[in-house]
């Protein structure tokens, strides 16, 4: 028997969806150039000299792919670099005595400086192709060239610049960011073209040489698989690869089933911050948003009326859509110091979710007005977590018709919200009937592990997180007796995102999903292939 | 002959004077001898319509108001093609 390796998983963010198995590849980032000593005359044929080498190679590289928006990058740097407004203020540096390279940078950084102020997200972004620019002109210089990437490798690097993402040859492989976000340029490239990507990995210890499996899905890198994995990844990559070739890459419409029925596709979020890149024509409004986002970098619940403007931006997005807030779900993998448990032995098993917001009223009360004052806004309903027990919902009930009452004692605008639970405990499904919801909306992610006894996160259990018979049996009886009861039934969670799944969501009753914004085109691909009993 | 010619016109582009219509933009301004300005108001500030580095700056949202100015034996014509331009959306509609 070989040494066995121990895999490791890293977190981060999802930033296109999809898997990769392969090698990784680290990036280092440019070494600064050390000032060379040169004439005025050297320094001006230098700089004009990278400039022409960057024209050409950019030109190149435009020639080379053939789609829109990796062009209008690439066209943006070429009509920089035909631009005496950028470069004569260079050359004059130089002709003062200053090195090329500082010439160049101190030409170019003020300009990348005011788009990395910009307000808007747009503009914002383009500091990125600018700076891409600025170092290609300066790598140029310290006749430095590029890392070579082979083909199909797990790319791991702090950044990557965008002309650098279009010339590496991604094949089947994949990308991996400490740095970087979802609405970057990157990110926007990589879902047009499909290729994994998750961002804010630590990633201290990636080397180049391991094996890892990239599994952007969820965003998580595994670094030295077990075989198991690895197989259960290739086999994903597999089926995703024919998922891409069957599907339209333009379906940002309405989701209608290949035999005419509407099927309604909303989005998660997880805060306004990523509403900014998408346009809310895009879904049908959004099915989940984690309130848990709140707390970040505060350590505290924001007050009312800080609650109260952040709801009212999400309704404003959604411009007459239906917006579900779900109340505060810490606890399990959502930990928030000064209000979940720190000892816990078993953390999902454990005060969590409304469980938790019931034992702390006083907070749970701020955001039940914060969400009754945001009601009269527009369509928003109120979805409470982890409800085991009729009971609880009618706590809840009682709770927010309380702070209703107390809002129009203060004469404060405000409205009774729909309220609706998630099913993602078993012991509620298997007694549906019994729970007085104005909606029902599946939370697939606990609702498979609490079924199957099984963490999603353990990479050995991989055959036990997926729809077994039991999970689907529990949610057809959501389903049943949600349409029984003339109330509105969803499914949010990793399932609905996967495209492989959808055709089973909907055989089981299911006509609306709420899913990651990067999974909004794939999903709805599937849902316009998908025929009943075919 | 030197004349001075003004117009203006509504930006209806969806997303704004963003890097395509930009670069559409000063690559046809370039193609006239004119000295050819380019303003967010009907008194400036004005930058030189013929950079990319200073029409990108402008950041130019949807539903602004662009105002030309050009100086020269073509500005009639460079002018003209310019509210041409902006008025049929960049010829790409998107």
């Amino acid at each position: 028997m070989g040494v066995s390796i121990e895999p490791r998983r890293l977190r981060g963010r999802p930033a296109s969806p999809g898997v990769a198995v392969g090698a990784l590849v680290r990036l280092t980032e440019v070494a600064p150039i050390a000032a060379a000593q040169q004439s005025i005359a050297e320094a001006h044929a230098a700089l004009a000299g990278a400039l022409a080498a960057a024209q050409e190679a950019l030109t190149a590289l435009t020639a080379e792919l053939d789609d829109a928006d990796a062009q209008a990058v690439l066209a943006l740097q070429l009509a920089l670099l035909d631009d005496a407004t950028l470069t004569a203020p260079a050359f004059a540096a130089i002709a003062r005595g200053e090195p090329a390279a500082a010439a160049w940078s101190a030409a170019i950084d003020p300009e990348i400086a005011s788009y990395d102020e910009a307000s808007d997200p747009y503009f914002r972004a383009r500091g990125a192709d600018l700076r891409d620019l600025r170092d290609r002109v300066l790598r140029s210089l310290g006749g430095q060239s590029e890392q070579v990437v082979p083909a199909g490798a797990i790319v791991a690097a702090d950044d990557i610049p965008p002309s650098r993402f279009l010339a590496t040859d991604w094949g089947d492989g994949g990308l991996v960011l400490r740095r970087g976000s979802p609405t970057s340029h990157v990110a926007i490239l990589a879902r047009s073209r499909g290729i994994p990507m998750v961002v804010g990995v630590t990633l201290d210890q990636v080397e180049t040489g391991q094996e890892a499996v990239l599994d952007a899905d969820a965003g998580v890198l595994i670094i030295d698989p077990d075989p198991q994995t690895r197989r259960a990844f290739d086999q994903r990559r597999a089926a995703q690869a024919q998922a891409r070739q069957q599907g339209d890459p333009e379906a940002l419409g309405p989701a209608v089933t290949a035999s005419g029925e509407k099927v309604a596709v909303l989005i998660n979020v997880a805060g306004p911050a990523e509403l900014e890149a998408l346009d809310p024509a895009h879904s049908d409004g959004i099915g989940l948003v984690r309130t848990e986002f709140l707390f970040e970098g505060r350590g505290r619940l924001p007050d009312e009326d800080e609650q109260y403007a952040i709801y009212r931006r999400l309704l404003d997005w959604a411009a007459g859509r239906p917006v579900t807030i779900r109340t505060l779900d810490a606890g399990g993998d959502k930990p928030l110091p000064g209000l979940t448990r720190p000892s816990e032995t078993n953390p999902f098993l454990g005060v969590r979710g409304v469980r938790l917001s019931l034992r702390h009223p006083d907070v749970f009360a701020v955001q039940l007005r914060a969400l009754a004052r945001a009601a009269v806004a527009g369509d928003l309903k109120v979805m409470v977590p982890m409800v085991t027990l009729p009971q609880e919902l009618s706590r809840c009930r009682v709770l927010l018709a309380q702070a209703v009452a107390e809002l129009t004692r203060a004469r404060r605008e405000a409205r009774s919200p729909p309220l609706g639970m998630m099913v993602e405990v078993p012991a509620a499904a298997l007694t549906i009937e019994d729970f007085d919801a104005d909606f029902y909306s599946i939370g697939s992610n606990d609702l498979i592990q609490y079924t199957a006894a099984a963490s999603r996160d353990e990479p050995e259990l991989e055959e036990l997180a997926g729809p077994s018979r039991a999970v689907l049996g529990l949610i057809r009886r959501v389903v049943d007796v949600a349409r029984q009861k003339g109330r509105g039934v969803s499914l949010c969670g990793d399932l609905a995102a996967d495209p492989t799944h959808v055709s089973l969501l909907l055989d089981h009753g299911l006509r609306e999903l709420s899913v990651s914004p990067c999974a909004l085109q794939a999903v709805k691909a599937a849902i316009a292939r998908y025929r009943p009993g075919a | 002959m030197t004349k001075r010619v003004r117009a203006s016109v509504l930006l209806r582009h969806a997303v704004g004077l963003h890097a395509r219509p930009s670069i559409k933009l000063t690559k046809l301004a370039k193609g006239f001898e004119s000295r050819i300005d380019l303003g967010l108001s009907a008194d400036g500030p004005w930058v030189d319509a013929k950079s990319i580095v200073k029409v990108m700056a402008t950041k130019a949202p949807k539903d602004c108001v662009i105002y030309f100015r050009a100086e020269g034996a073509d500005a009639d014509a460079a002018v003209q093609a310019l509210v041409t331009l902006v008025e049929g959306d960049f010829q790409d509609g998107r």
